[in-house]
């Protein structure tokens, strides 16, 4: 009997605490931010979308195998001999080109893990988290200087300079036999 | 042909005020939660605050498409929501706005607004039954047992006012009120009445399925209870008579207990047009005393709203009427 | 409440009722994740309950397997526990180091402290929170939120994610703390304990939600070590167990702190309302572990230990640390040659709860399971995996 009325006491009680309480917060500050008329800034580590630039690359591909989604897709040309590519900002020598780097950034998990092995920190995350697009294929990002028909072209002149290379290692030898017997006029190479 | 047209402003003035005044509440409502939860809100629509937010959901739910699922009762389906509301609305008839307009002026006013907001109980499980869906089923026999057992609490509290006031008609309710604060009938017979305004005020709460009694319309676990399978102006519809529903019930209480249309201060700020503002602002502030509670209390289990109906506030609302109607006769 | 006695025979003179399947689909506001729950109920009484589960299920597993290092596992592990990720990724670094013998500086065990209890904090928060949410009470749902907010910003600022941080190396970590770390840190253990004041008195001694919650899904003690329960529903029947008072790992065995078990102050011992005020309570304990951990913290570099590349010997570990959830455990298996893994397997603290359910809510109604569901706090992530 006593626990009937105590009980009614307390529910009653309680009820005018939570009262009290939402009361209280209908004068507090609200703490929504109006976005889009108000951003938030994102704190210096912040990590999102990708950004690779492409005149530091050195093609040594430690981003690739990093990700763990593999989202990277690179495909590096030899550079030929004659050809300098310069330097990095960081003083490393480029010795390849770098003709197809796309970043799929709808698989990318933005773990970061393709940040730390890169030796000229060519790539890094962003703060910018407002990139969606309309069609999807606008999602995979081409950070390469060079278009897909360029890209064929340079793998050809190296698989042609590969294999004058080639054709000249195995020349050599018989140009010598030919210099040691000078009375076989026919077989000059 | 004058007695025509009498009627027809009597029924459309109580209509239109339900109109503006269900507009204003939705905006309350949203605002009152958001700030409750440390939040901004509507924000948008009509510049500031989004006050124009409710008209652009009314025009919105009257475009929308009306879908009847298939295998639901056709005629049940449509009619339901339109019981619902007629419910409440026509209980509007016998609230006494101010002390020169009363919709219509019944010698049983009260008992004739007890009886027509059983309608309800049918649009509900109308509602329910012709979902033809397992939840709406649930939710509608859950709100129908709820009503109809917080329906003699209810009775009982207002039976106690009667019996102070001696007439069922509303508006000599008020007029005996009259006179400023402390004539008001929640300070007379003390405490009684202030536990009757509280066993009215629960028992209320119960009739509107209002948190912490609203598990007809859980939306944590049933979806949306009976209501789940409404599109466009059905669903307004039942919004609509939500909102009705808790202002007769914030103004039947303040027209018993608070002194209707009566202004605090006595002669100050009195007469027939002051009437309108006191009645209608009483009636808000427990309207947004009801809103306070939804976003404060977790809701009751079924059995539990069923224990506190029969179990706590029948009991003491039978000692009460015993005890106020004791006193009342050895005065 | 008592339980129900359930007649489906039709005895003399009564009616004969039948049992009906109510489906709680994967698509339910309540049901925390993507999880199906047949239930045989009886009018509004519960019979039987069926959970189907692996609509998450993500083959992180097999794709540990795949990877090719130990490191690039990290992101992965992430994703099992979504809502408390440092607890997976502490797990299974542990684990790691256990089995390459690494030793860390005591300044990145200081360090991993902190965070493992601050998103402890933040769980328990989000498990309070939509409790709350579940049995109709929307507020304390934001105001949970609110504070977790703070919790996630100085994850940010530390690691640059707010939710899946790959913060926690092999060997380290991956940044040291930022210098306006220990400023939010401060504020946030000022105000933390008048917020949890605040939403206790709205929701935790509320009668209505103590009546909604009390006597319900009670878990007896002997019944929670059969089916291998763990964390806060173990801790809730009584059982005092902690993993970081009985197997200390990290620099617990340096900290004072209590670990709260259930009373039976509201009800029964091990029902509803013991396993939610435990996770009130762990919050304040593990606010008093970051607050002792913070003074001690000593200098160091967070990089020393980290290797150049991840080559564990052959052998297997199993390491178990104490998630928010429960006991999670990783048990590797490394085959010495390769540097990626040969078998991972993760002892997910929600599969293992979740499989009491159908013992504990027999009896009761439809609305008490939504309230002893909320009470084992499941993430499906981790359930499925």
């Amino acid at each position: 009997m006593r626990q009937y009325f105590k009980n009614i006491f307390i529910a009653l009680w309680t009820i005018l605490i939570g009262l009290k309480l939402t009361f209280k917060h209908l004068f507090v500050r609200a703490v929504t931010i109006q976005y889009p008329d108000v951003k938030l800034k994102l704190p210096e580590r912040a990590r999102n979308r990708l950004y690779v630039n492409i005149d530091d690359c050195i093609g040594c591909r430690q981003c690739e195998m990093a990700c763990p989604v593999d989202c990277i897709t690179i495909e590096t040309v030899k550079a030929l001999p004659n050809e300098d590519l310069g330097v990095t900002s960081t003083g490393n020598k480029k010795r390849l080109w770098v003709t197809k780097f796309d970043i799929d950034i709808s698989k990318c998990c933005y773990c970061g893990l393709c940040v730390y092995p890169c030796p000229t920190e060519c790539i890094y995350m962003t703060d910018v988290y407002e990139f969606s697009e309309y069609k999807r294929h606008n999602l995979i990002y081409h950070f390469s200087n060079f278009t897909p028909e360029e890209a064929e072209l340079k793998k050809k002149q190296v698989e042609q300079f590969e294999l004058e290379q080639k054709m000249k290692k195995t020349a050599k030898p018989v140009e010598q036999v030919a210099v040691n017997n000078p009375g076989n006029p026919e077989e000059k190479s | 042909m004058p007695e025509i047209l009498n009627m027809l402003i009597a029924s459309v003035i109580p209509l239109l005020f339900i109109l503006v005044y269900a507009v204003v509440i939705l905006w309350v409502e949203i605002k009152v939660a958001s700030h409750v939860q440390d939040r901004l809100g509507y924000m948008y629509t009509g510049g500031f605050h989004g006050w124009a937010q409710p008209i652009a959901d009314l025009l919105k739910l009257l475009t929308k498409e009306h879908i009847t699922p298939a295998n639901s009762d056709k005629i049940l389906f449509t009619l339901a929501p339109f019981v619902v509301f007629a419910g409440s609305y026509a209980a509007y008839a016998a609230l006494p706005f101010t002390s020169t307009f009363i919709a219509a002026n019944l010698n049983v006013g009260i008992f004739y607004i007890i009886a027509i907001t059983s309608f309800v109980v049918i649009g509900i499980l109308m509602a329910g039954w012709s979902s033809n869906n397992k939840y709406s089923l649930f939710g509608a026999m859950r709100s129908v047992a709820q009503i109809v057992s917080y329906e003699i609490p209810t009775a009982l509290s207002i039976l106690t006012v009667v019996i102070v006031a001696g007439t069922l008609n509303l508006q000599e309710v008020c007029q005996m009120q009259k006179g400023g604060l402390f004539n008001w009938n929640i300070f007379k017979y003390p405490p009684f009445m202030l536990i009757t305004f509280l066993i009215y005020f629960i028992a209320s709460l119960a009739e509107v399925n209002r948190t912490p009694f609203d598990i007809p319309e859980a939306e944590s676990e049933l979806v949306a209870g009976y209501h789940t399978e409404y599109t466009g102006m059905k669903f307004a519809m039942f919004y609509l008579a939500e909102y009705a529903n808790m202002f007769l019930v914030s103004g039947i209480s303040a027209i018993l207990f608070f002194g209707g249309w009566d202004s605090p201060f006595g002669e100050f700020l009195s007469g027939p047009a002051w009437g309108v503002f006191w009645f209608v602002s009483k009636g808000l502030f427990f309207v947004f005393l009801q809103i306070m509670l939804r976003w404060t209390l977790p809701r009751l289990r079924v059995d539990q709203l069923m224990y506190v109906s029969w179990k706590v506030l029948t009991p003491i609302s039978f000692v009460n009427i015993m005890a106020v109607g004791l006193w009342a006769i050895l005065k | 409440m008592a339980t129900f006695e359930i007649t489906t025979r039709s005895v003399k003179g009564e009616l004969k009722t039948d049992t009906m399947i109510l489906n709680m689909g994967p698509q339910h506001p309540s049901t925390h994740g993507v999880l199906r729950l047949e239930l045989v109920v009886d009018g509004e009484i519960i019979v039987d309950v069926i959970p189907h589960i692996g609509y998450l299920h993500r083959c992180f597993e097999k794709h540990a397997e795949q990877m090719t290092n130990y490191q690039q596992v990290i992101p992965y592990v992430d994703r099992m526990d979504y809502v408390a990720a440092m607890g997976n990724e502490l797990a299974y670094v542990l684990a790691v180091e256990k089995l390459m013998g690494i030793e860390v500086p005591e300044r990145v065990q200081y360090i991993r402290v902190i965070m493992a209890e601050l998103q402890r904090i933040a769980s328990h928060l989000l498990a309070i929170g939509t409790y709350g949410l579940d049995l109709g009470a929307f507020t304390p749902f934001l105001w949970c939120f609110r504070e977790r907010e703070k919790i996630l910003d100085m994850f940010e600022i530390t690691c640059g994610a707010r939710l899946l941080y790959n913060y926690i190396w092999i060997g380290g970590l991956s940044h040291d703390l930022p210098s306006d770390f220990g400023k939010k840190l401060k504020d946030f253990l000022k105000t933390f304990p008048k917020a949890l004041k605040e939403i206790n008195d709205l929701l935790t001694f509320n009668k209505i939600f103590i009546d909604r919650t009390a006597n319900i899904g009670v878990l007896p003690a002997d019944v929670a070590i059969n089916y291998g329960c763990s964390g806060p529903m173990l801790r809730g029947s009584g059982v005092k167990f902690d993993l970081r008072k009985n197997e200390p790992y990290l620099v617990y065995d340096r900290f004072e702190f209590d670990v709260p078990i259930g009373e039976g102050k509201m009800g029964t011992v091990g029902d509803c309302w013991d396993r939610y005020y435990v996770r009130v309570r762990e919050m304040e304990e593990s606010l008093k572990i970051i607050e002792q951990a913070w003074e001690q913290l000593p200098p160091g570099d967070v990089h020393a230990a980290i290797p150049k590349k991840a080559r564990p010997p052959q052998g297997e570990v199993y390491f178990r640390t104490e998630n928010p959830r429960g006991e999670l455990g990783f048990y590797i298996i490394s085959d010495g040659h390769t540097s990626s893994p040969f078998r991972v397997k993760a002892r997910a603290p929600s599969f293992v709860n979740l499989s009491v359910l159908p013992e504990i809510s027999r009896g009761y109604m439809i609305a008490d399971l939504v309230a002893i569901l909320g009470s084992v706090d499941i993430v499906l992530g981790e359930v499925d995996r």
